[in-house]
């Protein structure tokens, strides 16, 4: 077998000549085994129409693992989906993604209706500790990937990758990733006591007002009252970096 | 790329594996997307340049050259742009045809020359006094294909980190403030260190900003102007 990469027109031209060889090679061994009735072996190409294959089931196996010192994350939402992105540096965050981003609340984007199968981790996981989730499918066309989970001692910060492409995943192929932080752009970043859901604070979490950029791109990381943000509830703990996150995803059928 | 393991009809290939090979030799037609991936930064004009590989915008650990450290200062490309023509690199100048906003992209074609064969990138990064965010001679595939590639920012070590308010010209003290950011930097900082003591170009070790607008020591919003690597995403589509 080859694998080429080259532009249409040679493959074409390439794919004929591969198939005349093929036939005149195949046609050259049937000469040497068979010599009695050479005649008779005509290789001829033959089309078939395959019957429309029974639902196959796709699982995957996905663990995550928070790298931060003090940020839980929220429960964790795995998303298998059709080729599209649930959010993209520079654009708005849709309100499923905010609430998410801002509160930790999966549930509108576990409920997308783009989703094909989608699920939630039991709770949130705590710094160094991991999750494993396992999800199925029969849908031919969820091979796209989205995890998503906030950093709950932060206004709107989360982590995650989305509109991954996981056809190409073999049987017990694995592929890892090493995540940065977002932030949703739909909450100041003013680190202000009530309005960090996390442990740091217990205050709120979604709030419809958007009075940020609105626009989504990667986080500067929290300031905390210690490094010179006075108004700030956090503290030199809750500080993070690049990366945040490590993702695993395994296809185990 | 190819990947052409042994077969019967081997000898039917070895012409078509020729011509394969020396087309990689050949010029390259680029498609290149760069996003500023931060929320608080812009970027003064990109330049992105195809060049030999022994070519080097800047590099971490040596001395910036006076025309990187000119744009790191100060935004100004041109004098880059000068070196680079000098070298026969391809370039493209300028492509968001200004500053390139926190989150925006800015998309290009570039076509290389077979010589050409690494890429570099360079632009400043606002507010700071000698920061911007660089590529240094990634070497471009041979293989079609999209490509991404994440980008640091750097200190060109040519100029103290006092955040404050003050002049883009190269060797004068302060950050340049170009209209669009008036509003958004402060005022009357006392200054943050007037000491540049790693003079070699090195990772930024980021802003640290304060939470007055009006006095403190830095004139940089420490909760919106501070960044976390990588600043910058370079998406690269070989054709």
């Amino acid at each position: 077998m080859l694998t080429f990469i080259t532009p249409k027109k040679s493959t074409n031209k390439l794919t004929l000549q591969l198939l005349i060889a093929s036939v005149f090679t195949l046609g050259l061994a049937a000469c040497n085994d068979n010599d009695k009735v050479a005649e008779e072996v005509v290789v001829v190409p033959v089309v078939t129409v395959m019957p429309e294959p029974p639902a196959m089931e796709y699982s995957y196996s996905i663990t995550l693992t928070n790298l931060t010192y003090a940020q839980p994350l929220s429960p964790v939402a795995v998303a298998l989906h059709g080729d599209t992105k649930m959010w993209q540096v520079g654009q708005s965050a849709s309100v499923a993604l905010e609430k998410l981003a801002e509160g930790g609340d999966n549930a509108d984007f576990i409920a997308l209706t783009s989703n094909m199968a989608a699920m939630s981790s039991e709770g949130a996981v705590p710094p160094g500790a991991s999750v494993t989730l396992d999800i199925s499918t029969t849908e031919p066309m969820a091979t796209y990937l989205t995890v998503a989970t906030m950093l709950v001692n932060t206004n709107d910060a989360f982590s995650g990758l989305t509109g991954v492409d996981i056809s190409t995943l073999m049987l017990n192929q694995e592929k890892s990733w090493r995540l940065n932080v977002y932030d949703s752009g739909t909450e100041l970043n003013n680190e202000a006591l009530g309005t960090i859901p996390g442990p740091a604070d217990g205050g709120v979490g979604y709030d419809a007002t958007r009075n940020d950029i609105d626009l989504i791109g990667y986080h500067s990381g929290v300031v905390s009252k210690d490094d010179g943000l006075s108004s700030s509830v956090l503290t030199q703990d809750h500080r993070f970096d690049n990366p945040a996150v490590k993702l695993t995803i395994t296809r185990t059928k | 790329m190819k990947v052409i393991k042994q077969s019967p009809i081997k000898s039917a290939f070895t012409v078509l594996a020729l011509a394969f090979a020396s087309s990689t030799t050949m010029a390259q037609e680029l498609s290149i997307t760069v996003t500023n991936l931060t929320q608080g930064l812009h970027f003064t004009p990109v330049i992105t340049a195809a060049h030999a590989s022994d070519n080097h915008l800047f590099m971490a650990g040596e001395m910036a050259s006076v025309e990187l450290q000119t744009m790191a200062e100060g935004g100004d490309i041109s004098g880059l742009v000068n070196m680079l023509t000098n070298a026969d690199a391809n370039l493209n100048e300028n492509p968001a045809m200004g500053l390139l906003a926190p989150t925006m992209s800015a998309s290009f074609s570039l076509t290389n020359d077979s010589a050409n064969t690494h890429l570099s990138l360079a632009a400043m990064i606002l507010p700071s006094n000698d920061g911007f965010v660089g590529l240094d001679s990634w070497k471009i595939p041979e293989e079609a294909g999209t490509y991404t590639v994440f980008l640091n920012a750097y200190d060109a070590g040519t100029e103290a980190n006092d955040e404050i308010r003050g002049s883009g010209a190269p060797g004068e003290a302060g950050m340049p403030v170009p209209p669009p950011l008036d509003a958004s930097i402060g005022m009357n900082g006392t200054g943050v260190t007037d000491m540049e003591s790693n003079t070699k170009v090195h990772i930024h070790r980021g802003s640290l900003g304060d939470d007055n607008m009006t006095a403190g020591k830095s004139d940089i919003n420490n909760s919106v102007q501070r960044w976390l690597n990588p600043v910058a995403k370079l998406t690269i589509t070989v054709q």
